[in-house]
């Protein structure tokens, strides 16, 4: 069998076997993104060498007998919001060009500690903001199952990584469906952790209340591995929930008898695509074959859900990115008159489009006069998007939806209306304005022979249930199983 | 909600949000800005007068941690990323005019 196209859990079992090592694995990913990423353009830094030796080491402590981490020597590629100590961390933007971080983030010390081979920074949507990965100063990420659609967005480069078999498993950050959607549109597994499950230290900032990382693999066995290795409090994160993690690896092989799947009927109304509805249905009947309970459930508040999202994302990313001053790093204007058009100058030449959209935006909603008619009302109707769930899963243990209206869109069909862009994360949002884990599996193809995605909620902190409930309709289909042809 | 986005309010929260803008780009954003206003008032279809505001996912307070000293970053590191420096200070222009 041959490295690539693998599964993290088949490469791992013969990684522990001694089949394969490391730096035999990492060099066949490597030569992948050699052979297609000058297509896909998944990635903004490869650094052949270092993660040659940081195989090359994982490979010698295997050999010298030690225990190793549950990674166990795979390489992982890493989206370019998190902090890399010593590795370019850029965001996709021109105000973080050659910027090199002085520490790892959280995340990355737990890749380092579980035995990861970092293997490159993937390319995203301009620190974060966007659901196609067209706002990258840097490059356009293709969509591996057509070169001429998106990936989606913001994690875009971590899907395209791993959909085209670049990477057995990614890093990526959602904060209104950036790891999901991108699952979605790339025909692989992407999950956003609750709220707190996995620390933020090091990921660079766009709506704190709303950000996530999580796993990206191409099966829900590969997500559960990378979400253990992630997973846990950090006292660096204050918003970080220390609580026990689960052995996500290992309890994502038990099937949930009975497992009862709750169906909004708001999520099925004008504007969902006819083959994405008809592969989601199809999805609920594999389910029912299983002995699952489908229940109708309303979720009256959800369609606000993009309204108040998009409220309160760049009301925090407003204040985020106030950081970006030109003093202690990032781009410094050439030219300016004093300190402040220092700033202005800076800031007007370093960001893109859409962020400075998204500043404006919420440095609109939180200026004075505008705060409670804007932010204030957008927290409120948060408030009732989260009821509306605590309400549903009284009676249902996870909800299924799609992940978005449609399959992928063109590269530059909505790059000039920004709120159609938005619109493609209205399943996707309200679990980040909930704080709800959610998890984006392969469960369809549409007859341009496009992925659609299925979408699972469940509530806080029940990623276990997720996992487990994705498996079982993974055990009972191949859509996981198909790869694209790069050409 | 409030009256229809001018060029002017544009302009101002340019100000406030530090980002010199081209004319272009104050035109553009004051079309694309007011667009998603407009959506973004569909919020006042819903009574939220008893609604109190959630501004957290997990509604935590006060979170402590013991007052210990912990390593920082040598000043080096901290100063290798800057635009300009002199190697103890990270450089900006004169602040106080007349000075």
């Amino acid at each position: 069998m041959s490295i690539i196209g693998a599964t993290a859990g088949e490469l791992l079992q013969r990684l522990e076997r001694g089949d394969v090592s490391s730096v035999e694995a990492t060099t066949a990913y490597l030569d992948a993104i050699a052979l297609n990423d000058g297509r896909v353009k998944a990635f903004l830094h490869v650094d052949w060498d270092h993660a040659i030796a940081q195989a090359r080491a994982i490979d010698e402590k295997r050999q010298r007998g030690e225990s190793l981490g549950i990674l166990g020597g795979l390489p992982v590629a890493v989206k370019d919001v998190v902090c890399t100590q010593g590795q370019p961390t850029t965001c996709a933007s021109k105000m973080l060009k050659g910027f090199v971080p002085p520490y790892d983030a959280h995340v990355v010390t737990r890749l380092k500690t579980s035995d990861a081979v970092l293997i490159g920074k993937t390319n995203m949507d301009e620190f974060a903001m966007g659901s196609s990965t067209e706002n990258s100063a840097y490059q356009v990420t293709r969509n591996p199952w057509d070169l001429e659609r998106t990936p989606g967005g913001s994690s875009g480069g971590s899907a395209a990584a791993v959909a085209a078999s670049m990477a057995p498993l990614a890093l990526g950050t959602d904060t209104g469906g950036s790891i999901r959607l991108p699952a979605g549109y790339c025909g692989v597994v992407g999950m956003k952790p609750t709220y707190g499950r996995v620390s933020r230290f090091g990921l660079v900032a766009y709506g704190s209340s709303l950000d996530q990382i999580g796993p990206f693999a191409n099966d829900v066995a590969g997500a559960a591995l990378l979400l253990e290795a992630l997973a846990g409090y950090d006292r660096r994160d204050s918003t970080s929930v220390d609580t026990p993690v689960p052995q996500y690896s290992r309890t994502v092989e038990e099937p949930l008898a009975g497992v009862r799947i709750g169906i909004a009927k708001e999520h099925f109304v004008s504007g969902l695509d006819r083959e994405v509805e008809s592969s989601v249905r199809a999805g609920l009947d594999v389910y029912k074959s299983l002995g699952a309970e489908i229940k109708e459930i309303s979720l009256p508040h959800s369609k606000y859900a993009v309204a108040v999202y998009y409220i309160v994302a760049p009301s925090e990313a407003s204040s985020n990115l106030a950081r970006y001053d030109g003093v202690h790093y990032g781009h410094r204007a050439a030219q300016f008159d004093n300190m402040i058009d220092m700033y202005s100058a800076s800031r007007g030449e370093g960001f893109g489009a859409e962020v400075k959209r998204r500043i404006m935006l919420g440095t609109y909603a939180l200026s004075a006069g505008y705060y409670d008619a804007y932010y204030l009302k957008a927290l409120k109707v948060r408030r009732l998007i989260r009821n509306d769930f605590d309400e549903a899963f009284k009676s249902v243990d996870v909800i299924a939806s799609p992940v978005a209206p449609t399959p992928a869109f063109k590269i530059g069909e909505l790059m000039d209306d920004p709120l159609a862009m938005y619109l493609s994360d209205i399943y996707t949002i309200s679990a980040n304005l909930a704080g709800l884990p959610g998890i984006c599996l392969p469960a369809g193809f549409s007859r341009n022979n496009l992925p659609i995605g299925l979408q699972l909620l469940g509530p806080p902190f029940e990623e276990e249930r997720l996992l487990r409930t994705a498996r079982m309709f993974e055990c009972e289909t191949d859509f996981h199983k198909r790869r694209p042809t790069v050409e | 909600m409030p009256a229809q986005l001018t060029r002017a309010d544009v302009l101002k929260v340019a100000r406030l949000a530090r980002l010199k803008l081209t004319d272009a780009e104050l035109d553009d954003c004051t079309v694309k800005l007011g667009k998603i206003l407009d959506y973004v008032a569909s919020l006042n279809e819903i009574n939220t007068d008893e609604v109190e505001p959630m501004v957290h996912a997990v509604e935590l307070s006060n979170v402590f941690r013991d007052d210990a000293v912990q390593p920082s970053l040598p000043q080096t590191a901290a100063l290798a990323n800057a635009p300009k420096s002199d190697g103890r200070f990270f450089l900006v222009p004169q602040i106080l005019e007349g000075a």
